[in-house]
């Protein structure tokens, strides 16, 4: 570790703060119709769009009829994207000739787009036209994200409503949303990654000769104008299948640090807008103060190990920490960093190989998908999955001193607490589920590429990355199998709307609540006492269902790398 | 539900044109216009042929150039497309190695790598980033340290003296941004142009 390293984390850690403020109030106002600088551009678009589709912007729906909203739009969604990626052979824009894609490999592709997975059984810039990158996932990257921010706008207000029928209206959310928020910042974010080196063309791949006059194909297309979408909007599916190891996809470390930047940004402005809306800002930055809690630890774990280097390399006395898999552009700190920045958050985008990190390094990257992704997460999905975690943490607080628990005046009841742990039941449910079921079958055993106890976390990482919504993965384990295919869809798709779903019910049922004014016996959510409560539970909770699975992954690989075990495929 | 179906058609038709189509088109046609090089790839021509990206890393074997790092890109078999074969900085598929921190595998190429190295230079501590691959497989760069561990090696094979090697070298060196972000680095095809052009003058 180096003064410098630290000081690019500080670096990190205060721009993502100073856009907490002006991002979160920008936002809130978007999401209650208030004039913006953009709005003399964007009202008439947005009106125009309301009266094609038939939609009152003040007519606003209960949690059921907004969950079914949402549903319906996911339908379509999904079926659209897999029928291009079905047609793409014969529909334009495919200049490097690409075939159909596989049933199996278009519906775990579908699956994983629509739930802001971006789980990469593809291969970019080997299997996929430009239409499929443009009007299928650039597309479903928009509309994942603003679905995302959406549902967490539906729990804010039942948390900042009282005796209220209705939780918003899903498709203003929507529109609002992609036209006021996503679309705007990315025109300006694309130009600027264009002029850090991204491509963005649509022509042919390139062909070149190179220095040694060997023939090279260079995969080029629309790059930039995903590539921004894929960041801002936590998906991190990417272009090309080295995802943001890739220099066309990364080029330079400015686009890095910025990258990183753009993954936190909107999830932890949503902390703000929630303050803002609740009428009091403290309770945003207490949940903000948690999330920057456990997102510290993580780092400080994972730059530790990576900088310490791997038993493999430090055999051979080869210095300078654990270069395997990374680039050199990042180093050491910035792939680190790279690493907890997008499975804190439920990016997944990623600019080294997690697999090739160590044990250890890899460890907290799993850690993280497996809490939820509720350290700042996915935009929207981090709060409301977090809010989850506050319900409980509440509970928890209420047990213990005597009380009916309550959070900013609202009693929290059996039904949001049933609630909330259905939603933190699911995911290791699909997680542990599928990693049992894939270590025990055939088709399971055969997609790790490592041995040892390092295979095993291939699989466990790969369940926890697509129920947690994350998409990336230690890359070695071969998921374009109709085994993987299938099980990581699904996991997709039930570690989405099983969180989603009872998330907009413990809206509803906040929503009709009455507030009740503060007594002296309520609990402050806004201090220090709180952020220790809630960190605590999260990782109770978390370790207590996770720390079997690791022990037998990483922390077994950490003891066994230790003293200078190595494992062998086939042996 | 039914109600549902026209607002989620139609919006989802409307947003599909503007995000997934107007809004990649637009900024196609405005990069194209303001940073014409950079949008089509930063690509270098020499003599009239394309000879490559200067973002992307390319193979290097001869003992005239600076070699990048490993890359564990492959291409499919051409004998059996279900295969794969490894095809060293193959920029039409990206991709790392996935070898975790106890393999064997990694172990065993990573021990055969250096020895390579020690024998060529023998006495200087070999760079890691010489012997690891990178995450594309297309990393452009090397350490600067990397680079100035190759200078007897291309000096011997081009009849040139190590202090100018040294100088090329170090006039090639690409800092931290603003001496904070990143790594120090050298680009392996950048300094092999000028190395050319040094030996044409």
């Amino acid at each position: 570790m180096t003064l410098n390293g630290w000081i690019q984390i500080a670096l990190f850690c205060a721009t993502v703060l100073a856009l907490v403020k002006p991002l979160g109030a920008y936002m809130a106002r978007v999401f209650d119709g208030e004039r913006t600088l953009l709005s003399p551009v964007l009202v008439p678009v947005e009106d125009g769009l309301y009266r094609l589709a038939g939609i009152d912007a003040r007519q606003e729906q209960g949690w059921l009829g907004y969950g079914l909203a949402m549903l319906a739009f996911h339908i379509l969604g999904f079926l659209a994207l897999y029928a291009l990626l079905r047609f793409q052979a014969v529909l334009p824009f495919n200049p490097a000739g690409q075939g159909a894609v596989a049933p199996d490999l278009a519906f775990n592709t579908s699956a994983s787009f629509v739930t802001n997975t971006n789980w990469q059984n593809y291969g970019g810039e080997s299997t996929l036209s430009y239409l499929s990158q443009m009007l299928g996932l650039t597309h479903q990257n928009f509309l994942s994200a603003a679905t995302g921010i959406a549902l967490a706008m539906a729990l804010i207000r039942g948390f900042s409503r009282s005796s209220a029928k209705t939780v918003g209206s899903f498709w203003v959310d929507l529109t609002r949303c992609t036209l006021y928020v996503l679309l705007p910042l990315c025109v300006v974010y694309a130009l600027f990654l264009v002029f850090q080196g991204m491509p963005q063309t649509l022509g042919d791949y390139v062909e070149a000769t190179t220095l040694e006059g060997a023939k090279q194909t260079i995969a080029v297309g629309p790059v930039a104008s995903q590539v921004a979408i894929k960041m801002l909007g936590t998906n991190g599916g990417g272009f090309f299948n080295a995802n943001a190891a890739h220099p066309f996809e990364n080029p330079t470390a400015l686009s890095n640090f910025v990258q990183m930047v753009s993954i936190f940004a909107l999830g932890a402005a949503m902390t703000n807008v929630f303050g803002r809306k609740v009428g009091d800002e403290r309770q945003g930055w207490a949940i903000l103060g948690a999330m920057t809690v456990l997102f510290l630890a993580g780092v400080t774990v994972t730059y530790w190990a990576e900088s310490a280097g791997s038993p493999v390399l430090n055999a051979l006395g080869l210095p300078g920490g654990n270069l395997e898999g990374k680039e050199i552009r990042f180093g050491i700190v910035a792939s680190a960093l790279f690493a907890v920045v997008t499975t804190a958050a439920s990016c997944g985008a990623v600019n080294a190989m997690h697999d090739a990190f160590t044990a250890l390094g890899g460890l907290i990257p799993m850690i993280n998908m497996q809490l939820g992704e509720i350290i700042v997460g996915g935009v929207g999905a981090g709060l409301y999955g977090m809010l989850v975690f506050v319900i409980i943490a509440i509970f928890v607080a209420g047990l213990m001193v005597g009380r009916t628990p309550e959070y900013l005046g609202k009693k929290i009841e059996a039904r949001e607490v049933k609630m909330a742990m259905l939603a933190v039941l699911c995911l290791p449910l699909m997680m542990l589920g599928f990693t049992a079921l894939a270590t025990v079958l055939a088709a399971g055993l055969a997609g790790p590429a490592n041995a040892g106890p390092h295979g095993f976390s291939e699989i466990l990482y790969a369940f926890t990355s697509a129920a947690a919504n994350n998409g990336s993965a230690f890359g070695g384990l071969t998921g374009n199998t109709p085994f993987y295919n299938t099980t990581l869809g699904f996991g997709m798709l039930v570690g989405r709307f099983f969180v989603i779903i009872p998330a907009l019910a413990i809206a509803g049922s906040l929503a009709g609540k009455a507030t009740l004014p503060a007594s002296a016996g309520t609990f402050p959510t806004h201090g220090g006492l709180f952020v220790g409560l809630l960190v605590g539970v999260i990782l109770i909770v978390g370790g207590l269902t996770f720390f079997p699975s690791l022990a037998l992954g990483p922390i077994v690989e950490h003891l066994a790398g230790a003293a200078g075990q190595t494992f062998a495929t086939g042996g | 539900m039914l109600s549902q179906l026209r607002p989620a058609l139609v919006l989802f038709l409307a947003l599909t044109l503007t995000t997934g189509l107007a809004y990649p088109l637009a900024i196609t046609g405005i990069a194209g216009v303001l940073l014409p090089e950079k949008a089509a790839g930063s690509l270098i021509q020499r003599d009239g042929t394309t000879i490559g990206s200067g973002l992307i890393g390319q193979s290097f074997t001869s003992a005239r150039y600076f070699h990048g790092r490993p890359s564990a890109t492959v291409a499919p078999d051409p004998a059996d497309a279900a295969k794969t074969v490894p095809a060293p900085y193959n920029a039409a598929n990206s991709g790392g190695a996935n070898l975790g921190p106890t393999s064997a595998a990694l172990s065993e190429r990573l021990r055969t790598d250096v020895a390579a190295l020690e024998a060529e230079n023998p006495g200087q501590p070999v760079p890691t980033d010489l012997v690891t691959t990178s995450g594309s497989g297309l990393d452009p760069d090397i350490s600067p340290e990397a680079a100035r561990f190759q200078i007897p090696r291309v000096a011997k094979a081009r009849g040139l003296s190590d202090e100018k090697l040294a100088d090329l070298v170090a006039g090639r060196i690409q800092g931290r941004w603003l001496g904070l972000l990143g790594e120090p680095r050298v680009n392996v095809l950048a300094l092999n142009l000028a190395l050319d052009d040094l030996v044409r003058k």
